[in-house]
């Protein structure tokens, strides 16, 4: 793999020259390092790009990589990821993208990862999105989620666009069996013209399953945020979605959230905050020493933490 | 070591509440600022941590004027203040503000030096966020043991560090500010209605109306404020009760 893969891996997931156990390393839309391990086994796709991740029952807290780069302009690399998850599962999927522009031409990833979680299972899924490089081209990620979740499953799924991508489009699809339950928690850091668009769709489908989904964003110089996200109770189920998002400078967010209850025993909350830091965090963090521009600094690390 | 001279303040909309207060707060001692409400006690407080710049007047620290610092810069001099309202934040844990007040990582041990000084369990609040889900009052012992724990502070300002914590709380809470006196080091101010930090202060500054209405040591002033309550804190600001 070449150097520029190197420093991203190190950005988006734990790289230290190697990962431990099963992983699948993608560079610029070829394979640049791949191992299964005795209860993950990772195959490639032949009909469409992307990989075929089967995770066994045997698999207990046991991570797997599946980590994709692009590390310079004129690639556009789309891939398809399909993780299967066997019943009684427990698995961390360490995921992200980084992408690197060096030119005038754009620099793209959009990653469409499909998951299939069987009964009792459990899912850790951690992605970082960060872009690179002095380039003018943009650099793009549109990830595509798409989630199945059994009876009494349980995932967690945490998205983080830790700065530098141009353009993002994200979509996220899941639906819950009887008992799932469902935690997202994304970031979002936008600055200069850079734009982000963040669009959840969550079906409650079974008796007792639940999603607690939070996006805190923030938008900073001329950047632009569009958030929607649509919770449907379809049966005796607890929804929470709360949408949080600081404004700096110029920055604009339009949050739209929406729920849907289809049935009377269907609970679901929503909270949303936008605005800018307020003065008062500012000033007490002058207090404690901080500068203006180091406690703003702060409070967005915090925030965004 | 800290003097106020002849300090003015507006509000925004012109009303003035600081109406020429002169006071040498002596260092190394407890002063309590206290007097009825909307007599410019937490103005008074606000000025001195520069939340609030005067109108006019002077204030001394150190023999340097610092009337036109800005907060941070007289953070870093030496002046620490507590607000009366504890500020919340989203995502900062309490473990964050800590250590950016020592301005240095914490061990959980000294963290829970500092927490229970103000009545808190470290392991049940290091990794909290600072934001609504603490209630008020424990918001309100972080925030004193941000301004406690604050590294290089000479000056501490507390304003109604009373307000919202109960009383096993208060009582530690007292026992830490008697502690800071002994070493003769810290300066303490702390604006209070409380004649429990009264009865610890050193000195007692009495603010009404705008203005300082008596200043003196805690023996001199308490007494009196005490048998004339009512009216210490009546709307005119008046210490006579016959006149109130």
């Amino acid at each position: 793999m070449n150097s520029v893969t190197d420093t991203l891996l190190s950005k988006i997931s734990d790289w230290k020259n190697g990962f431990k156990g099963a992983y699948n390393i993608r560079e610029d839309g070829g394979c640049a390092g791949r191992q299964s391990s005795e209860s993950i086994k990772i195959e490639p796709k032949y009909d469409k790009p992307g990989i075929i991740i089967r995770i066994s029952a045997k698999a207990q807290q046991e991570t797997v990589y599946i980590p994709a780069c692009v590390t310079h302009s004129g690639v556009s690399d789309l891939v398809y990821n399909d993780f299967t998850v066997e019943d009684g599962a427990d698995v961390i999927i360490i995921a992200g993208c980084g992408v690197h522009s060096d030119g005038e031409e754009e620099a793209r990833h959009n990653g469409i990862h499909r998951f299939i979680i069987g009964k009792n299972a459990r899912v850790v899924y951690k992605e970082k999105h960060i872009g690179t490089g002095n380039g003018t081209g943009a650099r793009n990620i549109d990830p595509v989620t798409d989630i199945t979740m059994d009876e009494d499953s349980y995932m967690e799924m945490d998205t983080m666009q830790i700065g530098g991508v141009t353009n993002t489009n994200r979509t996220t699809t899941a639906a819950l069996a009887k008992g799932a339950k469902l935690i997202i928690r994304e970031r979002l850091l936008t600055d200069g013209d850079e734009t982000a668009k963040s669009d959840f769709t969550v079906s409650l489908d079974g008796e007792g399953s639940g999603v607690d989904l939070v996006s805190r964003s923030v938008a900073k110089g001329n950047s632009y945020q569009n958030y929607h996200s649509v919770i449907k109770g379809n049966c005796p189920c607890s929804g929470h979605s709360e949408c949080d998002a600081i404004l700096v400078g110029e920055g604009i967010v339009n949050a739209a959230p929406e729920l849907y209850a289809g049935h009377i025993d269907a609970s679901l909350i929503h909270e949303a905050a936008i605005g800018k830091i307020a003065g008062e965090q500012i000033t007490k963090l002058c207090t404690l020493g901080l500068t203006e521009e180091e406690a703003e600094q702060k409070i967005i690390e915090g925030f965004l933490k | 070591m800290l003097e106020l001279k002849d300090i003015h303040w507006k509000t925004p909309e012109d009303e003035e509440i600081l109406k020429g207060i002169n006071l040498t707060v002596p260092k190394g001692k407890l002063t309590v600022i206290t007097g009825p409400n909307g007599g410019g006690k937490t103005s008074l407080a606000k000025i001195i941590a520069g939340l609030y710049t005067p109108s006019s007047g002077q204030i001394i620290f150190n023999n340097e004027d610092i009337t036109g610092l800005s907060i941070t810069a007289r953070a870093r001099n030496g002046i620490a203040y507590a607000f009366q309202q504890p500020v919340r934040f989203k995502g900062l844990t309490v473990r964050d503000l800590l250590e950016l007040s020592a301005e240095t990582a914490l061990t959980e041990d000294k963290l829970c030096s500092m927490l229970s000084t103000v009545g808190l369990c470290a392991q049940e609040y290091i990794d909290r966020n600072v934001d609504a889900s603490l209630s008020g009052g424990e918001s309100k012992r972080i925030e004193i043991a941000t301004v406690l724990n604050r590294k290089n502070a000479q000056v501490l300002v507390f304003d109604e560090p009373e307000a919202g914590i109960d009383l096993w709380s208060f009582s530690n809470l007292i026992n830490a500010f008697e502690a800071l006196k002994t070493d003769n080091e810290r300066t303490l101010v702390i604006i209070s209605h409380q004649e429990r930090i009264m009865e610890i202060a050193d000195y007692i500054a009495v603010v009404a109306d705008g203005r300082v209405r008596s200043f003196g040591k805690c023996d001199e002033v308490l007494p009196g404020l005490l048998a004339e309550e009512r009216c210490a804190f009546c709307p005119k600001g008046d210490l006579r009760k016959e006149e109130c």
